[in-house]
């Protein structure tokens, strides 16, 4: 069979097990629609919350960015791992205690303020829609590549697929889904991972693997060899890193407590039956993540040998078929310096401006001429870091089978995470804002029917996102964790750990510690790009990272506040001590 | 609040810190802080740093989180606070 009719069959028959479980799993009640009932089992929690949480970012461009950056990779992999355990000592557990829908819920509660909700469903609502404009992106973008229909076409296909699981069958339905989903995405992302290793390394485990020596007879140690090679050819070598180290804390730190503070994760936690179900599913979750992210860093350094052994120094005319297709897709760019007629693949950036902008006409060689500059250094390769784990099956030559699996798993983590978004979204507008603040007196099937609505506009909004991309996408991810970091992970926090803390605390806390981090990322990504080097960093810290000052601020101005005003009325101080104790008083 | 819950959230808290300052040292110190000093060690093809920032954290936070849930079931059932079935 082609390559493009197996693709075209394994993503036929991944939608239709979708489709299927949201018939099977429709929501009668908005306790099923907001929690699924509470009736979810901690394995399939686990596994929900593993798909919900690992996007497409997480499985089509993250090894990508440690393919190429090396030890600086490893903020991703610790920040975003190192999170479930803040979520699973410090919130899950009581969050599930308190047992309501939503984190603005426990927010409005706990501190008895309408105005506290409000700011809540304000960032839910940002984080929540930061995040899902890339997932239907990059459900697009794998339609396009893998299907050849164009981005647009896929964008709606992936809205209709998405529209029916959510609007239908609200989070029982994205529940099982998205364990469905799970299991699709991580049998893609392992089996090409496993292939290479055995082909580099002869060991079957791929984190195994890449710390062996290779298979080529020559006993070499495969990161070794890795290392040899980036410094020969001028590239900074694969297991050190550039930034520094206050910015790697600090960046490290921000991925962490913003991981635990994004409401579509934290409410996974409301869908199990017991607290103790809570905490044992957040470690099923994290060991489901850790398999994924344990692969990534090995397919990463996988990939980078392969690319330089089989790319450096060879011919263009000679050059392999995916070359030549990744860079009509405009993904890679050659830039023939010396006039030599080879690729020559070295240090630093080949092109200024660094993107390339591809002209209509062919070169001697037959690549696509550019209208950009050539820099300084004598690199002459532009490679885009997004087709690593799609493009790496294909330059090692697997088989056809695997290769189209690749398309499957980026599709169910793309959809898995875009559901789960879109859920919290309309959630936050049925419950947050309708029910809870501005039309109290609503019946339950009439709330359940503004979710079903919002949840509908929510993928409409988000397919227009994904057709209609925003340029600064990519460039606002770095808000959805410094906000989370910066709001709610500390006002939740001190929400169960003092009892002391009262609502002027808490207000002031989460303003100060968004506003700040809000200006200071708009101020370098926005109104002055141009600034946005370590020169001009506070204390070195960089805007990826500067949601854990947002933090530090958020703490120490609520603790300072909590000391000069009333503590809170009686009955949430009981209400604290309630969600301490897991047995019911 | 009842002597005995007090008692129960002091014990809880305690466990809480210990073990996230093992997760602060796997993650924090080794794969962040002293990483330049733990890469002149060797762990089979990794330098140790690069292992710890790149793999070994990762284990930890699995294992810490499983740590925790053993034990916290413990704490409920000492002080008697456990869920009903």
């Amino acid at each position: 069979m082609s390559l493009q009719a197996l693709t075209y069959l394994y993503v036929g028959l991944s939608f239709t097990l979708y489709i299927s479980i949201a018939i099977w799993s429709r929501s009668a009640s908005t306790k099923e629609f907001y929690v699924a009932g509470s009736h979810v089992s901690p394995l399939a929690n686990g596994a929900a919350t593993a798909a919900d949480w690992m996007s497409a970012a997480s499985f089509l461009s993250m090894a990508g960015i440690i393919a190429f950056e090396g030890a600086d990779g490893a903020r991703y992999l610790m920040g975003w791992t190192g999170g479930y355990v803040l979520l699973a000592l410090l919130l899950a557990p009581y969050l599930r205690k308190f047992a309501k829908y939503t984190v603005p819920d426990f927010v409005g509660d706990r501190y008895y303020s309408q105005t506290a909700r409000l700011v809540a469903v304000v960032c839910v609502i940002f984080i929540s829609f930061t995040y899902v404009a890339g997932q239907m992106r990059g459900v697009g973008i794998v339609f396009s590549r893998f299907l050849e229909v164009d981005i647009d076409t896929g964008v709606l296909v992936g809205m209709a697929i998405v529209f029916f699981y959510a609007v239908l069958g609200g989070m029982k339905g994205i529940t099982y889904t998205q364990v469905a989903q799970y299991c699709v995405l991580i049998f893609a992302y392992l089996v090409p991972a496993i292939y290479i290793s055995l082909m580099l390394t002869g060991n079957p485990l791929p984190m195994l693997g890449f710390g062996s020596t290779m298979n080529d007879g020559s006993g070499v140690y495969l990161l070794d060899r890795l290392d040899s090679l980036t410094t020969e050819l001028g590239m900074t070598a694969f297991t050190a890193g550039n930034k520094s180290t206050v910015d790697m804390f600090f960046i490290t730190a921000a991925l962490m407590a913003g991981t635990a503070g994004l409401p579509h994760v934290i409410v996974r936690f409301f869908t199990v039956p017991r607290v103790r179900d809570a905490r044992i599913s957040a470690g099923y979750a994290l060991l489901f993540i850790a398999l994924l992210y344990t692969t990534a860093p090995a397919v990463a350094a996988f990939a980078r040998i392969n690319i330089i052994n089989s790319v450096e120094g060879m011919s263009y005319s000679v050059a392999p078929a995916w070359f030549s297709k990744w860079e009509d897709s405009g993904l890679i760019a050659w830039l023939d310096k010396n006039g030599d007629g080879k690729v020559q693949y070295r240090g630093g950036n080949a092109l200024v401006p660094v993107k390339p902008q591809y002209l209509e006409s062919r070169g001697l060689n037959g690549e696509r001429l550019l209208a950009n500059g050539g820099s300084l250094a004598p690199n002459e390769l532009y490679i885009d870091r997004d087709i690593i784990v799609l493009a790496h099956p294909e330059i090692t030559k697997l088989p056809n089978w695997i290769i189209a699996l690749v398309a499957a798993g980026g599709l169910a983590a793309a959809l898995s995470t875009a559901a789960g978004l879109l859920l919290v979204i309309s959630t936050a507008v049925s419950h947050d804002l309708l029910k809870k603040t501005f039309m109290p007196h609503i019946s339950e099937r009439q709330e359940l029917l503004f979710a079903r609505i919002a949840a509908a506009c929510a993928v409409a909004i988000a397919g227009l996102f994904g057709i209609y991309p925003v340029g600064f996408v990519a460039e606002v991810v770095a808000f959805a964790f410094g906000l989370a970091a910066a709001s709610f992970f500390p006002v939740i926090l001190l929400g169960i750990f003092s009892k002391r803390m009262n609502k002027e605390a808490a207000i002031s806390g989460m303003i100060v510690g968004l506003t700040f981090t809000f200006s200071y990322i708009v101020y370098f990504k926005f109104i002055s790009p141009e600034m946005n080097n370590a020169a001009h960093w506070w204390l070195g810290i960089s805007p990826e990272g500067i949601g854990t000052l947002g933090m530090i601020l958020n703490f120490a101005v609520s603790l300072l506040v909590c000391r000069f005003t009333p503590p809170p009325p009686l009955e949430v101080q009981q209400l604290v001590e309630n969600i301490r104790i897991p047995k019911q008083l | 609040m009842s002597e005995n819950n007090n008692k129960y959230w002091r014990a809880n808290v305690t466990l809480m810190l210990v073990l996230l300052s093992v997760w602060f040292f796997v993650s924090f110190v080794c794969g962040i802080l002293i990483v330049d000093y733990l890469n002149q060690f060797r762990l089979f093809g990794y330098k140790l740093g690069f292992w710890f920032s790149q793999q070994g954290s990762i284990y930890c936070f699995v294992v810490l989180i499983f740590v925790y849930v053993w034990a916290a079931n413990r704490l409920d059932r000492k002080y008697g606070v456990e869920e009903e079935e």
